[in-house]
């Protein structure tokens, strides 16, 4: 699959609220519902733009705010292969790995919306195939990684009857 | 190697020795969630298809958010909540017990040396009385709802020393502010922040949670603070449970020392829309408001709604502004009552609702119009946070969004002297 970069205006400390309005979490419980209404509040016409397999691109601490995690259900509905950053907010982190959503940390300064991307976790690159960059991405802390292996905390938590994480 | 309050509190719950960077499995003392995390709490947890939950006792669903219900889907969602609730035998606070942050210390579920989960971001608040107590994802919060327990990596710590007396008119809520215009909106990620200093033992346990309340906005895991004899005497009056104090070694190891002398702070404002785009209200008067909001669980309590009485008694709201005030729980309300401060909020012109969140969220209890500019105190300003994208969002002090109220521009409370 191929996957394409979509990016917003704003970079920097993309909240949750701007993923996905309180107007609408707190009455629609159907993610395929609110997935239409993604980043509304700063792009209304952004959740069109979204195709299966693409990937956001934002800068500092994105996912900030408040814990709900109908903003990584949202974005994982509208079809996000991946969200790379330069970094991400603690609660937001953990809730889209829980849902076996991948979230990569790396310099995302050279990457425009609708730049084509390939995406090497194992190596640890980010080809920016439009601009013909290569870009490291931060390795995946190994619990991030084997969560997303067994697709999320709950399928992780049914397989082993609890947490099996080797590190600890 | 000495250690930090985070670095103690998640040892003492993983049953080993651990240091920051480290990952464990711990033992969770209370978890909740509220009606705008629940729902999907309750999804997670039968698909985990466990047949009980972990501890009926430790886990309690907090209606709040959007409460009363102002419409269909809410309905649905706070119907759902009640009938699960039922089914496991476990707590709800419904519609009218007020805002979770308040209800959870007030109640009693918790105590010094804890460690807390709660399916809400600002679950910080209560590193004001000593405990661990962190936001997580309601996904999060089902895995701890059927195992008693959740994986934790060790936060880093930074330490915060805030001295000097406080001038008059400048409140808990104007530190917090100044601190986090330094610290910056993603400056404490991942980490937990110990907070010391005259200045904050000097404060009522009431404006030492509006502090705690707001670590998150600096991206921090935790806000935390020793209990002193102000705090031990507040959870005696509300905890069958036993305190277990933790304070941090002196030979501890933090990442970052801060130093803030708050003795010529004045009243600071978060203009929109982030929270760390913080100004003097000095600097900011002129500014046209149409609607105050007195509230939340950053300051909703008891000591604020006296300051703003204090500022309101006698006095009108400015024509064509809307002052919504929402006490933070039912008991802050009829305290309120007694103390004659809603009498005075409502002879002034104030819309008092009911215990809650109000309308911090957007839901309801008072959404903005386009263009429209609200002076509150909660803890958010983000675009669209309180119903609008096109509205414009201030935060301050009870204090100063009291004296805004009054003159329909912000407004520096020092203005109203004779009444702080």
């Amino acid at each position: 699959m191929k996957h394409f970069a979509r990016r917003l205006k704003t970079q920097d400390n993309i909240n949750t609220d701007y993923v996905i309005s309180g107007r609408y979490k707190f009455r629609i419980q159907d993610p395929k519902e609110l997935a239409k209404h993604i980043f509304e509040d700063l792009d209304p016409s952004f959740a069109s733009r979204v195709k299966k397999g693409d990937v956001l691109v934002a800068g500092e601490n994105f996912g900030c705010g408040s814990s709900r995690e109908q903003a990584p259900q949202s974005l994982k509905q509208a079809g996000f292969y991946a969200i790379v950053a330069k970094s991400f907010a603690r609660i937001f982190y953990r809730n889209a790995f829980n849902l076996g959503l991948m979230l990569l940390e790396c310099n995302t300064d050279f990457i425009d919306d609708g730049d084509e991307l390939e995406l090497d976790i194992e190596k640890g690159k980010l080809k920016n195939k439009a601009k013909g960059l290569i870009l490291d991405i931060k390795p995946l802390p190994p619990v991030m990684k084997k969560l997303l292996e067994d697709g999320g905390v709950i399928e992780h938590f049914k397989k082993y009857g609890g947490f099996k994480f080797e590190q600890i | 190697m000495g250690k930090t309050i985070a670095e103690k509190i998640l040892s003492n719950h993983a049953g080993r020795d651990l240091k920051a960077g480290d990952i464990a499995i711990c033992d969770v003392d209370f978890c909740f969630g509220q009606d705008g995390t629940s729902s999907i709490i309750i999804d997670s947890f039968k698909k985990l298809g466990v047949d009980k939950v972990f501890d009926k006792s430790k886990f309690y669903m907090i209606l709040d958010h959007s409460a009363p219900s102002p419409n269909l889907g809410v309905s649905e969602i706070h119907k759902k909540i009640r009938q699960f609730a039922k089914t496991f035998d476990v707590g709800v606070y419904d519609i009218g017990c007020g805002v979770c942050h308040q209800l959870v210390p007030q109640k009693g579920h918790v105590t010094c040396g804890d460690l807390v989960l709660g399916a809400d971001s600002h679950t910080c608040t209560y590193g004001a009385i000593n405990v661990f107590s962190t936001g997580v994802g309601s996904t999060d919060l089902a895995i701890t709802l059927a195992s008693g327990k959740n994986w934790f990596r060790v936060p880093d710590t930074i330490k915060v020393n805030v001295s000097g007396k406080m001038p008059k008119g400048v409140y808990s809520k104007d530190i917090i502010l100044h601190i986090i215009k330094d610290i910056g909106a993603n400056g404490a990620t991942y980490k937990a922040v110990e907070f010391y200093g005259n200045a904050i033992a000097a404060l009522s346990v009431d404006a030492r949670f509006t502090i705690s309340n707001m670590a998150v906005e600096m991206g921090a895991k935790i806000g935390i603070m020793e209990a002193d004899a102000k705090v031990l005497k507040w959870i005696a009056g509300r905890s069958r449970k036993d305190p277990k104090p933790v304070k941090a070694d002196a030979d501890a190891k933090y990442i970052t020392v801060k130093n803030y002398d708050i003795s010529k702070l004045t009243p600071q404002v978060a203009k929109p829309h982030a929270v760390d785009n913080v100004e003097s209200a000095e600097k900011l008067s002129g500014v046209k408001i149409d609607q105050a909001y007195l509230g939340t669980c950053t300051n909703g309590r008891l000591e604020d709604l006296e300051i703003a009485a204090g500022i309101m008694k006698g006095r009108s709201v400015n024509p064509g502004l809307k002052f919504v005030i929402a006490p933070a729980s039912r008991e802050i309300y009829l305290e309120a009552v007694r103390k004659g401060f809603v009498e005075a909020f409502v002879k002034s012109g104030c819309i008092v609702v009911g215990p809650g969140c109000g309308p911090c969220v957007g839901t309801h209890n008072g959404v903005l119009a386009d263009g429209e500019a609200a002076i509150s105190t909660a803890n958010r300003n983000f675009k669209g946070r309180m119903g609008n994208p096109n509205s414009f969002i201030y935060l301050a002090s009870p204090a100063t969004v009291a004296a805004s109220a009054i003159t329909g521009r912000i407004t520096d409370p020092r203005e109203f002297k004779k009444r702080l």
